[in-house]
């Protein structure tokens, strides 16, 4: 006899069972889990697909413009049939900045009013309200901001706004209504709903041991909701990030109200400018051959990365923040 | 006006919306001394501990009578501000809660920063000191710029009392603070309350009898949100004048 030690009985039972597993694989629960996999990698497909066909549909641009295509300021299709679309990325930018600028603060303060400060009923009416502002079609922004915004702030806002910061290049110049300013204002009423709902369940997820040590070291409600934001700030940048995507891809809202107006940068916040949905939106209806066409696909490619790149960047800083909350989330 | 006791507590009652959790408590608690508060789950000593610093009103729908007297002065008393009653205690939770995203010096200078204080070199040496009072220093002095959550459960807790040092308080309130704790990180924190009791008047609240025999100078049995005795550790345990205290203490039902 090598050993008087026989195996203990528990890893004998496991060992059956992990041998039943790969021994009989058309259970029911192995179909399941074949159709769930199946199902999940159409994603994969779809997101593969979807390049395949932009980088397809935009050959002719690719290779007539390459890199021009990126920094080029000029999208002529009357008559020297240039595209370049560097202004448009600019516009799409600067106005997606300019919705998180005034939307996000407004949205973590919803979302700290409603998780920290609120009674729960009356929070519970708010969320349900918040929530319903998210399902409005973005055309409907699109025509309230004709007809409500630009009226009300063009009439009560920027003349001010003029007439306190007109000194800085920025606020000077004539007064549309539409344009880079309410464009941005716009977003911001539209990355609201997402932004704050995300952020109240965020804050709402951080655990009451982290609100009650900081209670007990004698700080006040706000000190105490500044550490709730601290611990749940990967959540917060997700958060943002969700807004900030939605700016990005928005295009009707912000097709109504921008102005249209392709050129490399505004005179002021008040001038009109263009992005990248808003010119697919508007023009690919009149495009007549081929190469303006494919221009348009090509911009489409272009926001297609430009949102990946914005993506894969705030996965990059929740992973790094979560790292350091993942010891104390073990509990 | 001199008193040797650091709370006296009259006619103490407390509620969860209609659930009357305290019953008419009262009690002198003396300074500079471990009192133990002990009894079955569900008993009232966790909201006990959390009217001695006004905690327990925090939570919606709770409710508090009667009367805290802390150096005297009454901390239910209309014109008190709860939070400066709050930073004269240093409260010890039941579960180790350090702030995750910030480093282990920011997590002992939190209080600190709390009131105001931005001096370096101010900074450097309450954290020194609260984390060698806590007996962490020796752990910790050259990870101090690593988060607070890459700590073992034991250290992060002696953390939390350091973070409730770091602020001189006067008193230290303890709820359950080894419950999550292994008995070898249970013993350096007995230990640590032992130090500390030298200094600072102590109430902690256990579930392990045992541990409140080693570590109080007073204990007061609670059951069913009444104050069934309190005295002396010894004379509780070695001589209880109430049957109910006895048959707790000698495991019969808890």
């Amino acid at each position: 006899m090598k050993s008087s030690r026989k195996p203990p009985v528990f890893i004998h039972n496991l060992n059956v069972k992990v041998h039943k597993i790969f021994k009989k694989p058309l259970t029911g629960d192995y179909a399941f889990k074949l159709l769930a996999a199946t199902f999940a990698s159409i994603i994969f497909l779809i997101l593969g697909l979807m390049i395949y066909e932009l980088i397809k549909g935009s050959q002719l641009s690719l290779q007539r413009f390459g890199i021009e295509f990126l920094i080029g300021t000029k999208w002529d299709p009357a008559i020297s049939q240039v595209f370049g679309v560097l202004p448009l990325i600019l516009g799409t930018l600067v106005t997606s900045a300019i919705a998180l600028l005034i939307g996000v603060p407004i949205s973590l303060c919803i979302g700290l009013a409603l998780s920290e400060y609120a009674p729960k009923r009356f929070g519970f009416a708010i969320s349900f309200l918040v929530e319903l502002l998210a399902a409005v079609p973005s055309v409907i922004y699109g025509l309230w901001g004709i007809f409500t915004l630009i009226p009300f702030l063009r009439n009560n806002v920027y003349a001010y706004l003029q007439g306190i910061l007109g000194f800085i290049p920025l606020f000077s110049g004539p007064i549309y209504g539409g344009g880079v300013l309410t464009g941005g204002i716009i977003l911001a009423i539209m990355i609201i709903p997402t932004v704050s709902a995300v952020s109240r369940d965020v804050f709402s997820a951080v655990p009451n041991t982290q609100r009650e040590a900081m209670i007990s070291l004698g700080a006040t409600k706000w000190e105490t909701a500044k550490n709730v934001i601290s611990y749940a700030r990967s959540g917060v940048i997700g958060a943002i990030i969700l807004g900030l995507g939605r700016a990005v891809g928005e295009t009707m809202a912000i097709t109504m109200v921008i102005g249209n107006k392709f050129q490399l940068l505004p005179s002021s916040l008040f001038d009109a400018w263009y992005t990248m949905s808003a010119i697919i939106a508007n023009e690919f209806t009149e495009a007549t051959y081929g190469l303006y066409v494919s221009a348009l696909i090509e911009v489409g490619l272009v926001l297609f990365f430009v949102a990946l790149i914005i993506n894969v960047l705030a996965r990059l800083v929740v992973w790094r923040s979560l790292k350091l909350v993942r010891g104390i989330a073990r509990e | 006006m001199f008193s040797p006791y650091k709370f006296e507590i009259e006619s103490l009652n407390a509620w969860f919306g209609s659930k009357h959790v305290l019953k008419n408590i009262n009690m002198k608690i003396k300074e500079k001394a471990v009192t133990a508060v002990i009894g079955p789950s569900g008993c009232g000593k966790t909201t006990f501990i959390r009217c001695l610093n006004r905690m327990h009103e925090i939570v919606p729908g709770a409710k508090v009578s009667g009367r805290v007297l802390f150096n005297g002065m009454d901390i239910y008393n209309e014109d008190v501000d709860p939070v400066q009653i709050r930073r004269k205690m240093g409260m010890v939770f039941q579960k180790p809660n350090p702030f995750p995203m910030m480093s282990i010096y920011d997590n002992a200078a939190a209080g600190l920063k709390l009131n105001g204080i931005r001096d370096k070199e101010k900074l450097d040496s309450v954290v020194e000191r609260s984390l060698k009072l806590a007996i962490l220093w020796d752990e910790v002095k050259d990870d101090l710029n690593k988060s607070g959550a890459s700590l073992s459960g034991g250290q992060q807790q002696r953390l939390c009392i350091a973070r409730a040092l770091a602020v001189e308080p006067e008193v230290m309130l303890m709820d359950e603070p080894c419950s999550a704790l292994d008995p070898i990180a249970t013993a350096k924190i007995e230990t640590l309350i032992r130090m500390l009791a030298e200094d600072y008047t102590v109430v902690i609240v256990t579930h392990n009898m045992q541990q409140a025999a080693r570590v109080s100078d007073f204990t007061a049995f609670l059951y069913l949100g009444e104050l069934i005795e309190f005295g002396s550790t010894k004379e509780i345990f070695e001589n209880p004048r109430s049957e109910l205290t006895e048959k707790y203490i000698t495991g019969e039902f808890g």
